[in-house]
């Protein structure tokens, strides 16, 4: 029996019909087509009347197909559909003719839209009158979050998602939490210590008993789909047993390889090769760096088991656990699998601390060309110098600093195209804490524009240039050279056109920040998607901030591109409250427009002949491999398979397929090919 | 002129001396050409007023008091009445003349315009307003190299009766000869 289908034409106020002929179009569905029972047109099919009218007339002439023409489905598709469901109908059986974005916006002349727009209908009544029942697929959700990164995006997503009442398990590949954040000495725009306010929330998710805390360790893989992921955990071995340990200090004090240049310091300082990165780490117990420890070295040329190295063992003996010491150099890596419902990426950022393109700033062989992190560490009272404002080469106080902003930043040819959105801010509050702490200190600044878009952003930076005297020039810089002890500084300002000669004791670079060295691997790791500069993609730039391209996976911080604490931080909010609606329900509604493999009865099982170039193609790693068994559990052939769940009815597998054996539902062939072959080609 | 700006010049006081002198803060500038955009007289300058502000900033100390600019400049201070951060342009020049001159370091075209104002002063005292015509012949008189300068037009002023050669004196003489004696 043949569909009865009601066309509704939209007029979308003057949207479509100043340029298609609507009555025209509603008039041409019916004509030798009689499938199409109903025709009409309305101002505003998605107004309150306009769903109305569809809701009427599907009871009334008793339709079981609608065609609504009118704007993009990705607009209304969904209120047409709940309307239609509210009349009775399932709602898979309505489709959308798109007359507004690819017709009537984009062809200026009333006949030709009028007769594309004819075309347009008569497809999708021909494709409706071959859309069957769709249900929504059911997904169970386990109620537990993973966060990716302990930074302060991390860390609050964790703390927002376990004071609801969530488990969370967070997983930091340092050997404590903290972050960028931790190692900032004081925060734009009003300069309170970064620790500060840092350590309580670090503090706060330790004591959550709702958090269970992974440091030292990472992502291994991520299986499942959004509601029941599988993701295997690799703890690192730490060489030292986080329950026995009471970080008491012991073994970091006797430790003989003290020449470590400090991550966390940003090279400026050293440490030992047992150690906690900085003395507010989180947890407060210590790692051993098996790369740099005289013990594992000796192992490794040896190439024996690193407990039978007797070279230096001064952590163990001093270790004053008993009986059991903490410290285990036979540790080795181990692998945690966790059931998640929802997890949240937070992998931050890196900061450009490779200059070595850039010899006009001396091409990282200065030691007092600095980058703005290193600044940070200097300026924090953590920091090497506990403070004081010491150039490196020499420790002695610098007269003059010249500080250049955009190093990396809005620089396609050598850098990054993109403005780090930050450095305009840091850099004025480096020159404020230098002037701080150096009152008759003269700080120069190098910028293109000044960038300060914030609350009190601008009152901020105008400060550092009236109340504390910071000079900025507005130019470029050209070359950096040494004279005596000096750097000598070339560049220029454009506002008097003129060359400029600064010498200068040290100089900072406002370095860009960068995606992390592994983000790619880590986005393909998730299956997330992500941009030429290696930042992780959000779905939709305005509506869908948070969330990435994989269902369930969401982006906080700047693992998604530069920002500032502030935004981070509202970020991380906004992820979780998307982690906590998921969390919220027993069990989530997906859209059933999915991808299926054929299964056929033995002898032939399926189609699919096993090529698994769909698997290749499939942005979402949604194609499973499948072994067909026989009785005594022998393969018979391997096929693919789709995970309902993590599809997001791309199609590209069934675009792929060679065997044609893979179909998406709503859009199959018989659907596609009887669309194309209702247009009349003349 | 090439501009090169070194270090001595960026540590110098020249913004600190004029802020004493004037009350001025050129350090609020943030270059935006305000100033310049409505400044009637840019076209003849040799550098904008935003430009002199910026030698100011960078202490630019020849540039700023050797530029033809501060005496073009009219005062008539639709700069500092537009600027968005309340800097006192106008002002700035009226200091940076003054600055010129103490140094004797102002520009070449400063004596005309100086012996302008003088005679333009000198007319006011006598006449309690200017009449035009021994306003220029003094300045002419003082200033021989400009004596034909614009002499062509003077007949036709004449005949419109623009320029008299009797001045008219206002009524109220003594006050005003009272305001130069206080200013004296």
């Amino acid at each position: 029996m043949s569909k009865k289908i009601g066309v509704f034409v939209c007029h979308c106020g003057t949207n479509i019909s100043a340029t298609v002929d609507v009555e025209k179009v509603a008039e041409e569905a019916k004509k030798n087509n009689p499938g199409v029972s109903y025709t009409t047109t309305y101002k505003y099919m998605c107004s309150d009347p306009g769903q109305k009218l569809l809701r009427d007339k599907i009871k009334e002439e008793g339709l079981d197909g609608v065609v609504v023409a009118a704007c993009s489905p990705k607009m209304h598709e969904h209120t047409f559909r709940n309307a239609a469901k509210k009349a009775g109908m399932n709602p898979y059986h309505v489709e959308i003719s798109n007359l507004r974005e690819q017709c009537s916006w984009v062809h200026p002349d009333k006949p030709t839209g009028t007769e594309k727009s004819i075309d347009l209908v008569r497809m999708m009544t021909e494709k409706t009158r071959k859309d069957k029942s769709l249900n929504p697929i059911k997904v169970p959700v386990t109620k537990r979050a993973l966060v990716i990164g302990g930074g302060i995006a991390g860390i609050q997503a964790a703390l927002d998602i376990a004071d609801a009442g969530h488990e969370v398990i967070m997983v930091e590949r340092e050997a404590s939490i903290g972050g960028h954040m931790a190692q900032l000495s004081e925060t734009f725009p009003t300069l309170d210590c970064s620790q500060c306010i840092m350590t309580p929330k670090m503090v706060e998710l330790a004591q959550n008993e709702n958090i269970k805390l992974y440091t030292w360790s990472e992502i291994e893989s991520v299986d499942g789909y959004l509601g029941n992921f599988d993701v295997k955990i690799r703890k690192k071995a730490r060489s030292v047993d986080l329950d026995l340990c009471t970080g008491c200090s012991s073994c970091w004090q006797v430790c003989p390889s003290k020449k470590i240049k400090s991550e966390f310091d940003m090279k400026l300082g050293n440490r030992t090769a047992i150690y906690i990165p900085f003395p507010q780490a989180i947890p407060s117990k210590p790692v051993i760096d098996r790369e740099h420890c005289l013990l594992f070295k000796d192992a490794r040329k040896k190439n024996i088991p690193p407990n039978d190295s007797k070279v230096c063992r001064k952590c163990l003996d001093v270790c004053p656990i008993a009986p059991v010491k903490a410290i285990d150099y036979s540790q080795e890596d181990e692998f945690i699998t966790e059931k998640i419902g929802a997890i949240i990426v937070a992998t931050g950022f890196k900061e450009l601390d490779d200059t070595s393109m850039y010899g006009e700033y001396g091409g990282g062989k200065y030691q007092d060309v600095i980058t703005g992190l290193q600044f940070e560490r200097l300026a924090s009272a953590s920091g090497p110098t506990e403070g004081e404002i010491q150039r490196p080469s020499d420790g002695k106080l610098p007269e003059i600093i010249v500080f250049i902003q955009c190093v990396g930043s809005r620089d396609p040819a050598k850098g990054c195209s993109y403005c780090s959105k930050t450095c305009c801010m840091y850099t004025a509050k480096h020159t404020m804490l230098y002037k701080h702490k150096v009152h008759d200190g003269h700080a120069y600044v190098f910028y293109i524009d000044i960038r300060c878009a914030g609350k009190d952003y601008e009152e901020f930076w105008l400060r550092a240039v009236e109340e504390e005297g910071a000079t900025y020039l507005r130019g470029r810089v050209s070359r950096i050279y040494k004279k005596g002890d000096k750097l000598v500084v070339l560049g220029a300002d454009t506002l008097t056109g003129s060359v400029v000669e600064i010498e200068a004791d040290m100089v900072v670079l406002a370095s860009a920040m960068k995606a992390q060295d592994d983000a790619e691997k880590f986005a393909q790791k998730l299956s997330i998607q992500y941009n030429k500069d290696k930042f992780f993609s959000e779905i939709h730039p305005k509506l869908k901030p948070v969330e990435s391209s994989s269902a369930g996976i969401f982006l906080a911080g700047t693992c998604q591109g530069p920002k500032d604490i502030p935004e981070t931080v509202a970020q991380a909010g906004a992820a979780a409250s998307k982690v906590l609606a998921l969390l919220s329900a027993d069990e989530l509604e997906r859209e059933p427009v999915v991808a299926k493999v054929d299964r056929l009865p033995a002898p032939i099982f399926s189609t699919c002949i096993g090529c698994f170039y769909c698997k290749r193609v499939c942005p979402y790693g949604a194609i499973a491999e499948e072994d067909i068994k026989a009785r005594d559990g022998s393969v018979i052939k391997t096929v693919a398979r789709v995970n309902e769940g993590l599809c997001q009815g791309c199609g590209l597998c069934a675009a792929t397929c060679r065997s044609k054996s893979v179909e998406l539902a709503g859009f199959n062939d018989e659907q596609v090919y009887a669309e194309i072959n209702s247009v009349e080609f003349n | 002129m090439k501009i090169k700006i070194t270090t001595k010049e960026l540590k110098s006081d020249f913004a600190k001396e004029v802020k004493e002198r004037s009350g001025i803060d050129v350090k609020k500038c943030y270059q935006c050409g305000k100033c310049t955009a409505g400044c009637p007289v840019a076209y003849e300058m040799d550098y904008m007023p935003n430009q002199i502000i910026r030698f100011v900033q960078l202490g630019l100390r020849r540039e700023a008091l050797t530029s033809r600019t501060i005496w073009l400049c009219a005062s008539c201070i639709t700069c500092s009445t537009r600027c968005p951060k309340e800097v006192k342009i106008a002002e700035l020049m009226d200091v940076l003349r003054e600055m010129a001159l103490e140094e004797g370091v102002a520009n070449p075209m400063e004596k005309n315009i100086t012996t302008f104002h003088e005679a333009f002063l000198n007319s006011v005292k006598k006449h309690g307003r200017i009449s035009e015509f021994w306003m220029l012949s003094e300045y002419k008189r003082k200033r021989p190299k400009t004596a034909l300068q614009d002499i062509e037009i003077g007949p036709q002023l004449m005949l419109k009766g623009k320029l008299s050669l009797t001045p008219h004196d206002i009524k109220g003489k003594k006050s005003i000869k009272r305001i130069f004696e206080k200013f004296k």
